[in-house]
């Protein structure tokens, strides 16, 4: 069992900057995210698309701004625990534990949410007989290629991972990519790869089609699309590859018995927290009157939950408001040298 | 303000004003109309605003952005006349305007 001052649920912005808050106040805190990178949305839904709404940072892409804040966060050497989601959370006495789907085990008398709209899954297909294939002969990501050894594959989607996964296993496999527009979405050399590999007879492209049905009751032999103008087609399929991208689900925090509003948690705007003591919500996941889904509110909203995790954590003690300009003790929690 | 009727994908129409400036979206979301999620909140990041346009309706739109066509990819069900409601700002030509629901967003 980890024990910290305090347990941040959810590794993007707010939450880094949560981090940063709880470290120039000197309390040690634990981030846990259900992605394997740190950045939130800002990192897996617009790495690359400009944000000009970061006060003094005029212009800075998802990708930067989470460089910069694990920057700023770096003095506080928190630690990270990616690729886990937080399944549980229960009060013993005046502190929560909490456990993440790896079995991971924490410990602090503050949790602070800043979850945004939950957590990232893949897209599933919409097709109904697509569930009992799902993990067997329908694949969202791949993680060991050699079961593909001689087998048929029908790829969807029209962005980066379809393409790139079609031109790798285009080398080893049948292939067929279906999209259900004539333009894929990709960077400019893939998509003249695949147009080159389609020349040549390596793989088969579809364009306008939709997957129609699976045909096959125990396991997949054959797949129908239907083009846009509704002629159908069979294709020979050992393991469909679906590739839409990633959803968010609120998923298990709306077990945690914390009241929820549209998907979303009410705090006071005091100090963000929820209607549980010592379990706060910042960022895009909590809610009050007036409340701007932007980042730099959740960057107040962090501050400020972070000033009311010290009473928890330190009830001993008196919190002094401190400037980052002026304060030796923060100068030295940052590892500033004289 | 312009008249929006938003029609579930059982055929449940719920017609509702909108202020001229307002997308699509943010109407459904302010009157609690079911079937639009809008999780990223307007960005073009999540195709969970996702509706059909009848035809009539939809060749008055402006055309969409590549952006917005990349994200209906990924949308639940996309069809030729799909659009983000996030993306549809509300204007007097769209006076009576009628919008379908999926049948979910995810």
């Amino acid at each position: 069992m980890i024990k910290t001052d305090a347990i941040i649920i959810g590794a993007g912005p707010t939450g880094l900057f949560a981090v940063h808050q709880l470290g120039i106040i000197g309390l040690k805190c634990e981030v846990i995210d259900n992605l394997d990178r740190a950045g939130g949305q800002c990192i897996e839904l617009y790495p690359d698309k400009p944000i000009y709404d970061i006060p003094g940072i005029p212009e800075c892409t998802g990708g930067q701004l989470t460089e910069g804040l694990l920057k700023q966060i770096k003095p506080f050497k928190n630690n990270f625990h990616l690729g886990q989601r937080v399944e549980e959370i229960k009060q013993e006495n005046n502190t929560w534990i909490v456990k993440t789907n790896s079995g991971n085990l924490f410990t602090a008398p503050n949790i602070i949410i800043a979850g945004g709209v939950g957590s990232f899954e893949p897209r599933k297909l919409s097709l109904k007989e697509a569930e009992k294939f799902e993990g067997k002969q329908i694949l969202y990501s791949i993680t060991n290629k050699d079961i593909f050894k001689n087998k048929k594959l029908s790829i969807f989607g029209g962005g980066d991972s379809a393409l790139d996964w079609a031109l790798e296993l285009s080398k080893s496999n049948e292939i067929t990519l279906i999209h259900r527009r004539n333009e894929f979405r990709g960077a400019a050399h893939t998509l003249s790869e695949i147009k080159k590999k389609e020349k040549e007879g390596k793989l088969i492209v579809k364009t306008p089609y939709n997957l129609k049905s699976i045909v096959g009751d125990q396991s997949m032999s054959e797949i129908e699309i239907e083009h846009e103008d509704g002629k159908v087609e069979k294709i020979k399929t050992d393991y469909i590859l679906s590739f839409f991208g990633l959803i968010m689900k609120l998923g298990p925090i709306a077990d945690w018995g914390l009241n929820i509003n549209n998907k979303t948690i009410p705090v006071n705007t005091e100090s963000f927290q929820t209607n549980k003591e010592g379990i706060f919500a910042v960022g895009d996941i909590c809610t009050y009157p007036g409340k701007l889904k932007l980042i730099l509110s959740g960057f107040h909203e962090a501050a400020l939950a972070a000033r009311a995790c010290f009473k928890r954590a330190r009830p001993n003690e008196t919190y002094r408001f401190e400037f980052t300009t002026a304060s030796k003790s923060i100068h030295d929690r940052l590892g500033l040298k004289k | 303000m312009p008249k929006i009727t938003y029609i579930s994908h059982e055929g449940k129409k719920n017609t509702v004003e909108v202020a001229i400036g307002l997308s699509v979206m943010e109407g459904a979301i302010q009157n609690n109309i079911e079937g639009i999620d809008a999780d990223c909140g307007g960005s073009m990041a999540c195709a969970t605003c996702h509706v059909y346009v009848p035809e009539k309706w939809f060749s008055k739109l402006e055309k969409p952005q590549d952006a917005e066509q990349d994200m209906i990819d990924m949308a639940y069900e996309p069809k030729k006349n799909s659009r983000l409601s996030c993306q549809i700002i509300v204007s007097p030509e769209l006076e009576g305007i009628e919008i379908n629901t999926p049948l979910k967003q995810t």
